[in-house]
Formats: structure tokens, C-alpha cells, sequence
């Protein structure tokens, strides 16, 4: 009698363990997913406020590429409002922005005098370096988003997951031209 | 990822504790062989136990700043070498390691290094040659492999055997000289053939250590390198960068002037080289030959998968 009494309270207490266990991993993978997200974020904001300093250094050279300066202004402007819109509008936004963007430094390379210009060219390292920024903070959340939902499809964490309400978070999709055909190689 | 992390904590525990354990020994053979008595041995175990325990905190808590040191690396801020530090900053997001300090090394010759005991208090340094050379792709290559390193913790394995290992070398190269005054003085007091005995034992045991020790970096330092430099491709998804990045370190023959053997395993190619380029790794090479490395990220590029040791 003793001994089964034993037996369950041990039972017990493995169980009672095993769920803190799980329960506190399942937070530790939720705060890395939203800090991961937040520095997504960081980046973002940081190019929306690079842009306008970019736009004033360049527009005196190029008179007649006003179209492009005008896409990127407009782009940003998209961006910025598409923030409250949630992660999927969001990366479309923004995804729209790095393509006005390079268009832009397509044309800056055809301009001698603007590639040659200090002020320009940190510009472009700072833009470049947080372009950069972006797309690895987005594939450390998505890996992190990854990992996350994977634990709660998984037994049996997603009986916790389920006990406490943690749901599967949005992969930040990437702009279709980063994503190049895979090379199938089947000669060897 | 996370058994290399347990791997280098536990073993540098035991680097330490088989440090403190042949110092000892050492002290014990020396000490005995010098003044010719057991008690003198023990007295002397003693003393060097207590000195390497001693030297094992300091080689923990200030060897970076050693390596650092004695590399002749000053650090540098954002405005000093932008591009560098942006790329650094780049790694530390994709890897979500916090931001190590940076440091150059004036050195016209290519290569680079980590150091530092825990990823809080990590620093990477390049030489000047390496940013004149690379692009930011490879450069980006190059800072991925260093921040791997700190990611498994190689940073604080690799530099404690720098440190103790450099300094058991010193060590057994003093005693060796104490030695052959000891046999013309003091040992022919003593008399006995005890006394000779102990000391042909040190001096075989002085001649001994430092080339263990030496075996024990040249084991380290090979498979690390294999995996830093697959793991750095998990945080780029660019094997193209660090393969190019080798492929220039490799064209160029100069040696790196501050390298000493005892950091020589830091560094992401061998900086003492290189006379010839060699095709398959030596007993004694601290590096896997860099053309295996090269042609594994090539076969990564092409999709194969990653043969991670």
C-alpha cells in the first residue's frame, strides 16, 4: 500500500516536472521568436530613416531620373504604413522597397561623379550593411519561428502548448527574386 | 552545434586539470632530480600545482587579452573600419550572439582569429592585409567562420591552450637549463646514482612535455575548423564567400608576422606556413589542408549536403 502510494506521488512529480520543464521552453522559444522579430523591426526602421538622407544626397545629380527617386519615396511611404498591417503585408511592403532600391543603386553606378561623392558612398555601405542586416534578422526569425512551431505541432509538447495557449507564429517571406531555382543536378 | 558547445566546456576542464597534473609532475621529477631529496619533489609538486592553478585563471579570465597582446591587435571602432564592423554586426544578428569587440592586426598578410572565454567577452580580429584583399562577400565569410567559433566555444578552448600549453614549454625550456647547472654542482653532493636517474628521467620528461603538449594543439584545432567553417555557411548561406576567401588566403605566401606557435591554432588559416602547399594533413599541422576545406564548400554550392564531422 505504501509502496504504491510511493509510486504515485513519484509518478506525480515526474509529470508535474516534465510539464515545467516543457511549458518553460515552449517561453524561451516564444521570447526568441519576438525578439528576433523586434530586431527585424530595428532594421526596417532603420533604412525608413536612411532613405530620406540618400534621396537628399543624390537628387541634385540625377535630374533626370526622377521617376526612380519618386518609386523609393513612395515605397518607403508604403512601408512605413503596411508596420500595423501585420508580418505579411509587412514583408511585401518592404520587399517592394529593396527592389525600388536597387533599381535606384543600378542607376547610381551609370553616374561617375555621385559613385565618387564620400557622403554617397557611406550612404551606401550603411544601406547595404542594413539591407544585409534585414534579411539575416528574417532568417533568424524564420528559424526561430521554425523551431517554435515545430514544438507545438510536436508531442508532447503540443499538449502544453495547447494547455496554455501558444499558437504557430508567421514565417517573414522573402521577395520572390532572392529565391533562385534550385539546381538539380542528376548526372552524378 | 550544442554538443560542440559541452565538448569544448568539458574539455577544457580537462586541458587544466592534465596541465595541472603534468606541471605537477614536472615540479616533482625536477625537484627531486635538483636537490635530491623526495621532499624536496613533493615541495616542489606542490608549488607548481599551486602555480598552474593559478595560471589556468589567469590564462581564463586574461588569456584573450594575451593573444590579443602578443598578436599585436589594437581595436578599432565604427568610424575607424565601417565596413568591417557592419559586417561583424551582420553576424552577430544572424547567429544572435552579442557584439564582440573588433580588433585589426597591421600585418600585410591575410588572416584572422577569435578569442575570448565565453561569447559575452569574445573578440575577432582580422589583419589589415585580409581588408585590403577581400570583398565584402569574403570578408563576410571570413567573420562567419570567427563567429562560429565563438558560437561553440572554440574561442575559449582554443585560447586556454594557447596559453597553457605556451607556458609548460617555457617552463620545461627553464628547468632543462636549471638542470644542467644542478648535475655540475649540487647532484654530485648528493651522490648515489638516485640522483642521476631522476634527472636523465627530467631531463627525457623536458624534452617530452612541450612535444605532448604541442601533439595535444595540433589534435584540437582541425576538426574545429571543418565545423566553424560549416557553420559559418549556416549563418551566410553563402559557401561561395568563405570558399573564395580561402582560395585568396591560400594564393598568398606571406607568413603572418606576430604569429607565434603558440597561437598559430587561433587563426582561420596557418599563419606560420607555408613552403609548400601540401595535399593531405600532416602529424604536425595545426590546419586541415586548406584545399580540402575549399573543395568542401565548393560542394556545398553545388547543393550537396554538408559533410559536418
Amino acid at each position: 500500500m505504501l509502496i504504491a502510494l510511493i509510486i504515485v506521488i513519484v509518478l506525480v512529480v515526474i509529470v508535474v516536472v516534465a510539464v515545467v520543464a516543457i511549458y518553460n521552453g515552449l517561453v524561451k522559444r516564444r521570447q526568441q521568436v519576438d525578439n528576433s522579430w523586434s530586431q527585424i523591426d530595428v532594421q526596417l526602421k532603420r533604412r525608413h530613416d536612411l532613405i530620406p538622407n540618400l534621396v537628399e544626397a543624390v537628387k541634385d545629380y540625377m535630374q533626370y531620373e526622377k521617376e526612380t527617386l519618386t518609386k523609393v519615396t513612395e515605397a518607403r511611404a508604403a512601408a512605413i504604413s503596411a508596420g500595423a498591417q501585420g508580418p505579411q503585408a509587412q514583408a511585401q511592403a518592404e520587399n517592394m522597397l529593396t527592389g525600388a532600391l536597387k533599381s535606384l543603386f543600378a542607376v547610381v553606378e551609370n553616374y561617375p561623379d555621385l559613385k565618387a561623392n564620400q557622403n554617397v558612398m557611406s550612404l551606401q555601405e550603411e544601406l547595404t550593411t542594413t539591407e544585409n542586416k534585414i534579411s539575416f534578422a528574417r532568417q533568424f526569425y524564420n528559424d526561430s519561428v521554425m523551431t517554435f512551431n515545430v514544438k507545438i505541432q510536436q508531442f508532447p509538447s503540443n499538449v502544453i502548448a495547447g494547455m496554455f495557449n501558444f499558437h504557430e507564429r508567421q514565417f517573414f517571406q522573402g521577395e520572390e527574386a532572392d529565391r533562385e531555382v534550385p539546381k538539380v543536378d542528376l548526372s552524378s | 552545434m550544442y554538443e560542440q558547445i559541452a565538448r569544448n566546456k568539458r574539455d577544457s576542464w580537462l586541458l587544466v586539470a592534465v596541465l595541472v597534473g603534468l606541471l605537477a609532475a614536472i615540479g616533482y621529477v625536477f625537484g627531486a632530480a635538483y636537490f635530491g631529496s623526495a621532499q624536496a619533489g613533493f615541495g616542489i609538486l606542490g608549488l607548481f600545482g599551486v602555480i598552474a592553478i593559478v595560471w589556468s585563471l589567469i590564462g581564463y579570465y586574461g588569456g584573450a587579452g594575451m593573444v590579443l597582446a602578443v598578436s599585436g591587435a589594437r581595436e578599432v571602432t565604427r568610424e575607424q573600419a565601417p565596413v568591417l564592423w557592419n559586417v561583424v554586426e551582420e553576424m552577430t544578428i544572424a547567429s544572435g550572439l552579442p557584439m564582440p569587440k573588433v580588433y585589426v592586426v597591421v600585418d600585410p598578410a591575410p588572416n584572422a582569429f577569435a578569442t575570448g572565454r565565453d561569447p559575452q567577452h569574445a573578440a575577432v580580429a582580422v589583419t589589415s592585409g585580409l581588408l585590403q584583399i577581400m570583398n565584402r562577400q569574403e570578408l563576410q565569410g571570413v567573420v562567419a567562420h570567427e563567429m562560429s567559433h565563438v558560437r561553440n566555444l572554440d574561442i575559449r578552448f582554443a585560447t586556454l591552450v594557447g596559453i597553457l600549453v605556451g607556458v609548460v614549454a617555457l617552463v620545461c625550456d627553464l628547468f632543462l637549463r636549471l638542470g644542467f647547472f644542478g648535475f655540475g654542482g649540487r647532484s654530485r653532493d648528493s651522490g648515489g646514482g638516485a640522483g642521476l636517474v631522476l634527472l636523465i628521467i627530467g631531463i627525457v620528461l623536458a624534452v617530452l612535455a612541450p612535444l605532448a603538449a604541442v601533439i595535444v594543439q595540433f589534435a584540437v584545432s582541425r576538426r574545429r575548423e571543418y565545423l566553424a567553417d560549416a557553420s559559418g555557411v549556416q549563418l551566410t548561406r553563402d559557401p561561395a564567400g568563405l570558399a573564395d576567401a580561402l582560395a585568396k588566403i591560400a594564393a598568398d605566401e606571406r607568413p603572418l608576422h606576430n604569429a607565434t606557435r603558440a597561437t598559430a591554432h587561433l587563426y582561420i588559416a596557418n599563419p606560420l606556413r607555408k613552403k609548400k602547399t601540401k595535399e593531405s594533413a600532416g602529424l604536425f599541422d595545426t590546419h586541415p589542408p586548406i584545399a580540402e576545406r575549399i573543395a568542401i564548400l565548393r560542394a556545398m554550392e553545388q547543393g550537396a549536403a554538408a559533410p559536418v564531422a
